[in-house]
């Protein structure tokens, strides 16, 4: 009786202070207290379940678009979407005018509501994000497309309520394009492969007749530049994943390597490697000009630009071990930014510039790190048995890397894998692929 | 004989970690325990034989592309088998372990394949019938996860490529 009571009046307070103000969500910090939003079926009237059948073999494509929205917004680990058996109105009516008290008594700061229409083969979508606390509505939008791209529909509406509670562009309608990995280590079979962020959708680019390796994208197209040991030459290729037309990028005389677009998509910046020396080169999209841009004795591999193009952040072991260096875009003022214990490989800029992520090899074992462009403020954030390459999500929050298992002395037990960790070091999870997977690379948003 | 030698060995080895132990706080920490020196791998379990008493392949220290003694001898023997047979080509692949990061793997095989094809033209190969690929660590002989699998895959080979 008295807890229920204590229980009462600390709602009551909750509603007081928060009654005027909008719900938000700190992404700064680890989140370790999730917003709990309710995402309701989006409503579908019969004549568009029909349609649904007909047209995707889906019953209820309203309900399966509020499953992909609120599986995006667990895993970014800043939701607690609510179980949909609690809720006490029906979809349609809480589109049109929730009822706060029902969603409130079951803890829901955030609801998602909608309506999907199926006719003449267009999805018509609209929803509304609403702030329980507040009683009211924050955001209304409407969507129209092929019904094909439902899933897409769920992506989209994931981006806007993940901006309109942050403050910060969402990362759900994108995708991943890595290495699939298939059969035993000594005779792996290795093939480009891509996917929704979220695991589905899943194709694959290559056949697995040649090694592949280090898929990037275009952060401004649907190009990805990759290694590929194609009749033997391990050369760098340009793939329009759109017609999947290729081609070898520029004519070198020996193993190109460790491609990576520049932020504007103009220009790939790789490495060269010749009589036992790797330096750093980048090649001109549009009149393929090649330029030189590090000429030293030592390996220099793995460059990344800055997201304004003006400097280059690399992997080079002229210290007499692998470190990361910053330089000009021009090669111009090389410093040394790694200075802990350890070896430190694969600097990547984050695309909002204040940060680089890197793999970090230190007393056995492999780190995934960010520190900042200087060098300083470094922080581990995974430790593991092996771990390497992470890409950064469009909006620099969170990091995908993959992940290998230590094998027996015959080779058993191994293997790769995709994991995901957000800035903060928080929300480590698992991405799922349908085989063994490695060397992710996240696209941009695809719609804005 | 074999047996008595071999049981010598044994004895010493034994009588010598007894008087290590037993006056050493400190381990040493150069290994000699046959099939690793230091790091680098020191069997002679190659997989393919260029020929008859010629290795095919050397193996490297962790991060290292620098040739041991061992190595130069198996090399000086390449190359007297290729001054033999003139008529044939080789290519020298470079190989990396499991433990280190993709690319900069794919630089470190290019540069032990560079370190042993060098070696060959100081022995008098021409270096247009040698031609280098690195496999990073994309293709290990051995897919055990310990030090002495990884020593066996850092490694340059040495393959007919005609």
């Amino acid at each position: 009786m008295i807890r229920l009571f204590n229980l009462t009046l600390l709602l009551f307070l909750f509603l007081i202070t928060k009654a005027n103000s909008l719900i938000e969500i700190d992404i700064t910090r680890g989140n370790l207290d999730p917003l709990p939003i309710a995402v309701s079926p989006l409503f579908q009237d019969d004549n568009s379940k029909k349609n649904s059948i007909n047209e995707l073999k889906i019953e209820n494509v309203g309900s399966e678009i509020s499953f992909v929205v609120e599986n995006n917004l667990k895993t970014s680990g800043l939701f607690n979407p609510l179980s949909k058996e609690a809720f006490l109105q029906k979809p349609d009516i809480a589109h049109l005018k929730p009822r706060f008290e029902d969603w409130a008594l079951i803890k829901a700061q955030a609801l998602i509501t909608g309506k999907v229409t199926i006719e003449n083969k267009k999805l018509k979508v609209e929803f509304r994000l609403w702030d329980i606390l507040a009683g009211r509505e924050m955001m209304a939008l409407a969507f129209t497309t092929v019904p094909s791209n439902w899933r897409r529909v769920g992506h989209i509406i994931s981006d806007k309520v993940y901006e309109r509670l942050t403050g910060e562009k969402g990362y759900f309608d994108t995708r991943i394009i890595y290495v699939s990995e298939e059969g035993p280590k000594t005779a792996r079979v290795k093939k480009l492969a891509i996917m929704d962020q979220d695991g589905f959708n899943t194709k694959y680019l290559t056949l697995g007749n040649e090694l592949v390796l280090t898929p990037r994208f275009n952060p401004t197209s649907q190009m990805v530049t990759y290694l590929s040991y194609f009749k033997n030459l391990p050369r760098v290729y340009l793939l329009d994943i759109e017609t999947g037309t290729q081609e070898v990028v520029g004519d070198f005389p020996g193993m190109t390597f460790a491609p990576r677009f520049s932020p504007d998509g103009k220009k790939i910046i790789m490495s060269f490697a010749k009589d036992g020396n790797s330096d750093i080169y980048t090649m001109d999209l549009e009149n393929r000009v090649v330029e030189r841009i590090t000429n030293h004795p030592s390996i220099d591999t793995s460059p990344s630009y800055s997201p304004d193009n003006k400097y280059i952040t690399f992997n080079s072991d002229r210290s007499g071990f692998q470190q990361i260096y910053v330089m000009k875009s021009d090669g111009s003022n090389v410093k040394r930014i790694s200075f802990g214990n350890g070896l430190y490989g694969t600097p990547v800029w984050s695309p909002r510039g204040d940060l680089i992520a890197f793999t970090k090899l230190h007393k056995g074992k492999f780190y995934i790190g960010v520190m900042r462009t200087d060098g300083s403020g470094e922080r581990l954030l995974t430790e593991n048995y092996y771990q390497e390459a992470p890409s950064w999500s469009p909006n620099g929050r969170v990091l995908i890397f993959y992940r290998e298992t230590k094998s027996n002395d015959k080779g058993e037990g191994f293997s790769a894998k995709l994991w995901s960790i957000d800035l903060t070091g928080y929300n480590e999870r698992q991405v799922q692929t349908e085989t063994d997977a490695s060397d992710p690379s996240w696209s941009s948003l695809l719609s804005n | 004989m074999n047996f008595s030698k071999s049981f010598r060995n044994t004895f010493l080895v034994i009588l010598l970690s007894l008087i290590v132990s037993a006056c050493a706080t400190k381990q040493t920490t150069t290994k000699v325990d046959g099939q690793m020196q230091g790091d680098v791998y020191t069997g002679t379990d190659t997989v393919k034989y260029l020929a008859d008493g010629v290795p095919d392949r050397v193996f490297f220290a962790t991060n290292e592309s620098i040739l041991t003694t061992k190595s130069r001898d198996t090399l000086r023997k390449q190359a007297n088998w290729l001054r033999d047979n003139s008529s044939i080509n080789v290519v020298v692949e470079g190989h990396a372990d499991e433990r280190g990061t993709r690319e900069y793997n794919l630089a470190l095989g290019e540069r032990r394949a560079n370190a042993a094809k060098d070696y060959l033209i100081t022995y008098g190969i021409s270096a247009d019938r040698i031609s280098v690929i690195s496999y990073g660590k994309e293709r290990p002989v051995d897919s055990g996860s310990n030090p002495l699998s990884w020593s066996k895959n850092r490694r340059s080979v040495t393959v007919k490529a005609n």
